[in-house]
């Protein structure tokens, strides 16, 4: 079975974001970029479902800029096999992701899509739902656990209550979650590797699909800010403090 | 206008976050029609007709919607005929997984997580884990549109009479099956909605632990919860998760013991009106949101505060 994993290029979750002075957006300029966490974690199912003989070629997809081709070839030397590049240099939004994404699709074929859940950046967790809706797929989001067997995927899904487990008719999209495995760090000779293995590039513009925002962000704010408090010295002043000042016990 | 609230439900009751929800949508002008989609369900659309701000109830029962799956409940969606400039759900896991589809469906891009209504095309939603607030105006003809619940003060659960009408229910996928569940049961609140929250991190050691914090929280009413540090190491079940990627609180009082206030999980708790930290390291990050932090061994203070309520 054929994987195909769509890949974001995000700023690195340990940077400390800023706006910027005018509100038009963050500041990304010599900021650490990272492939999005949740997107390793789809690579890592990914290449652990070939190792276990279930898949038999992993194809990495990301849409964005030139340095896309970087967060790509780590994913290759993580073990995919093949790189497809869909250059763009707008940010798109995630239907216009998955309008993108349903085009790739229809070319290569998959039996399944593995991704993010959401993007550290955007955090709009939409672009898989919406990739399975107009594909007309089944989806299991937020997978914790995934076992694929005669044509069908389990997937137990992280879900407010707890856990819930769903069988799919393939093929399908799957989104990723926190626990579905700890990614591996990909090893030197793989990274020389993954210099050979092909990345093809396309021209969004040559896909033909629509991809014109539907929303304008008017700005991009700071958060309120919290001021620090104070250290208490010992429990019982800070049941007092919790009683007499805060009087929320 | 008229706004569609997709209600979230255990086939018996309806969720705090709906009530949240139908909240927002009074924001918007003209009427709230909330739409229950499940089995055997009527209960739920009881209830809804009695919040307040309801105008109407829809009804869409049938046996493959018991589970909601987000299949069964686009098809739900989708059937429906009247004409809605905006839909709204809890960004709950229920809405976040099935809410996207239907803006797929309808071409539509949706807003996910709104924190405000600013007007009736644009609204407010955190980006990067909270650390910027973007403002979004949409220019689609129609507005799907995800709720943050912690966002929005519920309105009164009695006192409407809404009129209650039974619906299409649509189609049965079959692009998906329930196979079961593993909920977590507790007696305690639930984490989104508790006036008190208790959660541990890495710092606690191991699940055992817990019992000390389970027990805190009884004495004060509260849920518990915990980092994702907590339950990667298996203290705790994922749905115990705070943060970005976990879940959203803003409680009256939270209570982060041995949480050393990474980004990621101030985003879930930092609307919290007062925050307590308990760790021993002083150079902690959560201090920079605590209102009241004590630098303490946490086996130390915790079975005092105990003692002490
Ligand atoms: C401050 C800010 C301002 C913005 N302003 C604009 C704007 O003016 N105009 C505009 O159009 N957009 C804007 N955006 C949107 C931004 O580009 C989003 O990141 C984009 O909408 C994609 O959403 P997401 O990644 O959060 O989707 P999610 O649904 O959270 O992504 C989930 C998964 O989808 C897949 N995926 C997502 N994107 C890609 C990709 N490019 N390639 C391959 N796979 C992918 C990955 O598997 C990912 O894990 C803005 C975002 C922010 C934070
Ligand atoms: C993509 C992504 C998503 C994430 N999403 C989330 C999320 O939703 N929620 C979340 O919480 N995290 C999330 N994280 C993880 C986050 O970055 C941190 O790793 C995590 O929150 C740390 O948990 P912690 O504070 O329990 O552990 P640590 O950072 O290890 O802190 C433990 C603290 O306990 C203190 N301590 C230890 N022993 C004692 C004692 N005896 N008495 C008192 N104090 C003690 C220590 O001083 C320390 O400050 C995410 C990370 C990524 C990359």
């Amino acid at each position: 079975m054929k994987i195909l994993v769509a890949i974001k290029r995000v700023i690195d979750a340990n940077v400390k974001v800023r706006v910027k002075p005018d509100n038009s957006g963050v500041e990304t300029a010599n900021v650490k970029m990272s492939m999005n966490p949740f997107c390793e974690i789809a690579v890592e199912e990914a290449v652990r479902l070939k190792e276990q003989g279930i898949a038999s070629e992993i194809v990495a997809v990301s849409i964005g800029n030139q340095q896309c081709q970087e967060t790509l070839r780590t994913a290759l030397a993580l073990g995919a096999d093949k790189a497809v590049l869909v250059k763009t240099e707008d940010a798109l939004e995630p239907l216009a992701v998955a309008k993108t994404l349903q085009k790739v699709v229809e070319q290569e074929e998959p039996q399944m899509v593995l991704m993010g859940k959401q993007s550290i950046d955007g955090d709009n967790n939409q672009t898989g739902q919406m990739l399975a809706a107009l594909l007309g797929w089944g989806q299991g989001t937020f997978a914790s656990k995934v076992d694929v067997e005669d044509g069908k995927v389990q997937v137990t899904r992280e879900i407010d209550g707890g856990l819930q487990t769903i069988e799919l008719k393939l093929p399908a999209v799957v989104t990723t979650d926190l626990r579905l495995n700890e990614p591996r760090f990909a090893s030197l000779p793989n990274i020389m590797k993954a210099k050979r293995k092909p990345l093809d590039e396309v021209a969004l513009a040559d896909l033909g699909v629509d991809t014109a925002s539907r929303t304008e962000t008017l700005s991009v704010e700071n958060p309120p800010e919290r001021s620090e408090g104070i250290k208490v010295e010992n429990v019982a002043e800070l049941v007092d403090k919790l009683k007499n000042e805060a009087k929320v016990i | 206008m008229t706004t569609l609230v997709i209600a979230e439900h255990d086939n018996s009751e309806l969720q705090a976050s709906t009530y949240n929800t139908i909240a927002a949508a009074s924001k918007l002008e003209g009427e709230t029609v909330v739409l229950v989609a499940g089995h055997e369900c009527q209960s739920v659309a009881d209830q809804a007709a009695k919040a307040e701000g309801v105008d109407k109830v829809l009804l869409a029962q049938a046996e493959f919607l018991e589970h909601l799956l987000a299949e069964d409940v686009e098809k739900a969606v989708m059937a429906q005929e009247g004409d809605y400039s905006h839909i709204l759900a809890p960004a709950s896991t229920f809405g976040k997984n099935m809410m996207p589809r239907i803006a797929a469906l309808l071409d539509v891009q949706q807003i996910s997580d709104i924190i405000s209504v600013e007007s009736e095309d644009t609204f407010k939603r955190p980006v990067y884990a909270g650390n910027a607030i973007a403002t979004v105006k949409s220019n689609d003809k129609k507005k799907v549109i995800t709720v943050r619940a912690t966002a929005f003060d519920a309105l009164a659960t009695e006192g409407g009479s809404a009129s209650i009408e039974n619906v299409s229910a649509g189609s049965h996928t079959e692009l998906s099956n329930y196979v079961g569940e593993e909920l977590t049961e507790s007696e305690r609140p639930d984490l989104g909605t508790a006036r008190v929250v208790v959660s541990g991190g890495r710092g606690m050691g191991n699940g055992e632990n817990f019992e000390m914090l389970e027990q805190l929280a009884d004495k004060l009413g509260a849920a518990v919860g915990a980092s994702r540090a907590a339950v990667d190491a298996g203290f705790v079940p994922n749905d115990y998760q705070v943060g970005q990627t976990g879940k959203i609180v803003a409680p009256e009082l939270y209570i982060a013991v041995g949480i050393s206030g990474a980004i990621q999980h101030l985003a879930g708790m930092k609307d919290s009106k007062v925050i307590v930290a308990i760790n021993k390291d002083e150079e902690a990050p959560i201090f920079q949101v605590a209102d009241y932090g004590l630098v303490e061994d946490l086996f130390k203070v915790v079975p005092e505060l105990i003692e002490s309520l």
